[in-house]
């Protein structure tokens, strides 16, 4: 499609969710870009009327409203905190999918996307080969979060430091599992996501290790993908159900009572968006994605809520202060907030602090990261600013995404801080 | 001079980076929060400072450029709707907090500065700043001043005027103009700070404001009063009055506005009451407890099913967190909300909500009613969708109606959300073709080219 008039035509179909945005602006008062820009086409009703305008031919460079649209991290800030209560994500991964059915996707998206991540056993082989390669290249830059830096991409990736690859990728010690309900009388389905794979193995370990000790059987089947939410966010729907078609594949001859993942970003898309993306003439796979979509469930909420777990209490008092951030899709999304306050809380050789703003994005928001990091960087740094005042040594977090994030930002900002998984500090607490 | 040389002369003033052109930026600023037609802009300009307001005043008036200020754009009677192919210059970023005086009991701070900001950073200094407009956690202070802005504690407190100790700010030309002091009195020359509130951006360019501050009451309490009566209801607000109690807030939400508010807020509203008082007293804490009881007796008196108090703090918030929310959460029930504040004195309470009810009725339509009732602000929200031509038609229609009623009691068109381009049609008949005349003869002599924010309050 290259007809701005049929563009105008499909952004119609969001109209009626459009119009209930009745520009109060409230959204100014929580969206962090805005924050940092102060410009009405960063916030979301900005956005909204542009989209609206694009929708009505009344503006006519969609480039632009692109642009526009793709300065916003999906945080869900902002969809929170709407009194009018606009479906705001469902508006923008919309218009992301339409704008981008129009404008085609990069090649290089087109590579990464279709070409890779469609392909798991190709990506897992691709991402082991590299970190394998990388040792020569990268260079720790903070003991503590555990970041680096890499002088040779220096011109490309500026100061910003990363998370390296895991030598040994968490699928690799578990291809596959399928053992009984133990002593809790439950089993779950374990979705580690891409990023715990590939670069926090130790959260995986961490899960399994939790999850055995409190008797839940685990089915990891072997055949996973991405969760897809990357190349919905890029406006790539046929790759993101593509994508779930394979998951729901591998799941679905399984039994398990809940589908858990450390992973905030993977929770609340298979939980809440999946859903969203099909098909409704096939009903049969609706069903499917409907049924594993109501079993997915954040480890930390299954923990607490449903395992009610409560850890050993000889461990000595006092110790590292460990603070929590709270992800977005945790939080705003899921509304799962106390659960891992209380893993972190059952440790007692931690000392938990609250942070202030402890709810406030990072400033990750996948590749948002990647295409603004000034903005990126200007919203983590406040992030790491609020870690810091709550004198923390560890920033706790459920989000793989924000621990990369936050890792950078702590780097950056004189290190010494450790970041952590809040299941690696609940799994220290237990024998 | 071509809109291409123009931007070049305003990054002289603004740099760069301070000048938005591209056809996105300029619609994101061609609507504020009221329901009118969007108007685009030629130029978006963003300062940095405030001394580059009046080189930036003076180069719209040397070029004919109709200049629109705008904070947050929150407004609801398009006051920030630009005139189209004008400047819009945005003050958002001029948000510093110039002095906070404890010991004579005021601040000086820049327009851009938010509201809610302000008053909670004087109030971590022991002070107290009352205006509370419903947009104070985006709104700013500049626009709240432009607008007269009120809010919840309007009733005991006042509104944004009864804050305004003076200001500097940029004339068309450019000149820096100051008016009022930093002192309680001062009464030299003609009250210049008491004719640019409410000017709604055709006067001047506020350059900073001196806003007065007060010690914050020792001791509140805030109740709910229930009702299954919408009459009962509003002579309950005029009985507190004439029985000489003054709330410092006293609000009137009925059943429709309930519903959606208790849908957003989970603040534990009763959804089944035609309508509720949302009332706070303060001050001393025995003038509180004795007030509260009178409340309390009077509203029993005249009818409420129930009476309960917030006994905590968190209570007490979300009560008035539903409040605020109301007009937002009106929104979810029809795509469209056009909200109005025609005011009328208190005692006319019952008669202006008798009198809506006969319009919503004659014209078919949804109207949710919330508001400031101890100050008579009442904001009917007429519940549609402005893309239906029909049902639209009959909004306006009944839109004129409710200000013809307010105005049969002695009540006025705006009681806080301006004039704007949304109600200067009826400035003549609220007050008189020669105050209408007089008021352009000032605007005339202060603004020749008719540049500042033309098409407001007074129309042209």
């Amino acid at each position: 499609m290259n007809d701005l008039k049929q563009l105008a035509q499909n952004l119609m179909e969001l109209d009626d969710q459009m119009v209930a945005c009745m520009k109060c602006g409230m959204c100014q008062a929580v969206c962090p870009v805005f924050a940092e820009t102060m410009q009405e086409a960063d916030v979301t009703r900005g956005k909204i009327a542009l989209l609206e305008k694009l929708a009505h031919e009344m503006v006519r460079d969609a480039d632009q409203v692109n642009e526009k649209l793709n300065r916003c991290l999906l945080c869900g800030s902002c969809a929170a905190n709407c009194p009018s209560g606009v479906k705001i994500m469902d508006i923008f991964m919309k218009a992301r999918v339409i704008v981008t059915t129009y404008k085609g996707l990069s090649q290089t998206k087109k590579m990464i996307f279709k070409g890779l991540l469609t392909r798991p056993k190709l990506f897992n082989f691709l991402t082991e080969m590299s970190a394998k390669f990388q040792g020569p290249f990268t260079k720790v830059a903070d003991q503590a979060s555990g970041a680096s830096s890499c002088a040779m991409l220096n011109p490309l990736i500026g100061e910003r430091t990363f998370m390296p690859l895991a030598k040994r990728p968490f699928r690799k010690d578990y291809p596959q599992l399928d053992t009984p309900r133990g002593t809790s009388g439950l089993k779950v389905a374990f979705y580690p996501g891409c990023v715990v794979d590939k670069m926090f193995p130790q959260v995986g370990h961490a899960a399994i290790k939790i999850l055995e000790y409190h008797g839940v059987g685990i089915f990891l089947p072997k055949a996973q993908a991405c969760c897809g939410i990357p190349t919905l966010a890029s406006g790539d729907s046929d790759t993101f159900v593509d994508l779930m078609k394979q998951n729901v594949k591998a799941f679905e001859n399984g039994t398990f009572d809940y589908l858990v993942t450390p992973c905030a970003t993977c929770t609340a898309t298979i939980h809440e968006t999946w859903i969203k993306m099909i098909d409704t003439e096939d009903a049969v796979f609706k069903d499917k994605v409907q049924a594993i979509a109501d079993k997915t469930m954040d480890i930390n909420a299954f923990l607490v809520d449903v395992v009610g777990v409560k850890a050993p209490s000889e461990l000595s008092k006092g110790g590292k202060v460990v603070t929590y951030h709270d992800p977005c899709h945790l939080s705003k999304s899921l509304g799962v907030t106390a659960q891992p306050r209380a893993l972190l809380k059952s440790n007692q050789s931690y000392e938990f602090k609250e942070m202030n703003e402890a709810n406030r994005c990072c400033g990750c928001g996948g590749s948002f990261n990647l295409y603004h990091y000034d903005l990126s960087k200007k919203i983590g740094e406040r992030k790491a600013e609020n870690v810091r005042d709550a004198g923390a040594d560890v920033a706790a977090t459920g989000c793989p995404a924000c621990m990369m994030q936050l890792s950078d930002m702590l780097a950056q900002s004189g290190g010494g801080v450790e970041v952590k998984h809040v299941l690696e500090i609940y799994a220290d607490s237990i024998k | 001079m071509s809109n291409a040389k123009l931007a070049k002369e305003f990054e002289k003033i603004v740099g760069a980076g301070g000048v938005m052109h591209e056809e996105a930026d300029l619609h994101a600023y061609s609507y504020d929060s009221a329901v009118l037609d969007p108007q685009v802009p030629a130029l978006v300009i963003k300062p940095s400072n405030t001394e580059q307001l009046g080189p930036i005043t003076k180069l719209c008036n040397d070029n004919g450029l109709p200049l629109t200020v705008r904070g947050a754009g929150t407004n609801l009677s398009g006051g920030t709707i630009p005139h189209p192919g004008g400047v819009v210059l945005l003050t958002n970023g001029l948000n510093k907090i110039l002095e906070i005086n404890e010991e004579d009991l005021y601040a000086v701070v820049e327009p851009g500065v938010v509201t809610a900001q302000f008053a909670a950073k004087v109030a971590q200094r022991g002070l107290f700043y009352p205006p509370d407009p419903g947009s104070q956690a985006v709104s700013t202070l500049g626009g709240n001043v432009a607008e007269n802005a009120g809010g919840l504690r309007g009733l005991k407190y006042g509104v944004t005027k009864d804050y305004v100790m003076g200001m500097d700010f940029y004339d068309v030309n450019g000149d820096l103009i100051k008016s009022g002091s930093r002192t309680v009195k001062c009464v030299t020359g003609y009250n210049l700070s008491g004719l640019m509130v409410a000017s709604e951006g055709t006067l001047g360019v506020f350059s900073n404001i001196i806003l007065k501050l007060v010690p914050p009451p020792k001791a509140s309490k805030a109740m709910m009063a229930v009702f299954d009566d919408v009459q009962k209801a509003s002579e309950t607000v005029a009985a507190i009055i004439a029985n000489h109690i003054v709330p410092c807030t006293l609000e009137f939400l009925d059943n429709a506005t309930i519903r959606y508010v208790e849908d957003y807020t989970k603040a534990g509203l009763p959804t089944d009451a035609e309508a509720i008082l949302l009332i706070e007293v303060d001050g001393h804490p025995a003038e509180v407890i004795d007030d509260a009881e009178k409340v309390v007796n009077i509203c029993n008196k005249i009818g409420a099913i129930a009476v309960q108090a917030a006994e905590t703090a968190e209570e007490r918030e979300a009560l008035w967190t539903a409040r605020r929310n109301a007009l937002p959460a009106l929104a979810r029930a029809k795509p469209t909300t056009v909200l109005e504040d025609a005011t009328v004195p208190r005692s006319q309470i019952p008669a202006m909500m008798a009198g809506l009810k006969k319009i919503a009725e004659k014209y078919k339509l949804d109207i949710g009613t919330f508001g400031h009732a101890g100050d008579g602000n009442l904001h009917p929200t007429i519940l549609c969708d402005n893309r239906n031509k029909e049902e639209f038609h009959r909004v306006e229609e009944a839109v004129n109606e409710i200000f013809d009623v307010a105005l049969s009691l002695k009540g006025t068109l705006s009681g806080e959300h301006g004039i704007g381009m949304a109600k200067s049609k009826w400035m003549e008949k609220e007050t008189s073709r020669a105050t209408l005349d007089y008021s352009l003869r000032m605007k005339k002599a202060i603004d020749p080219k008719g540049i500042l924010n033309p098409g407001k309050i007074i129309g042209g």
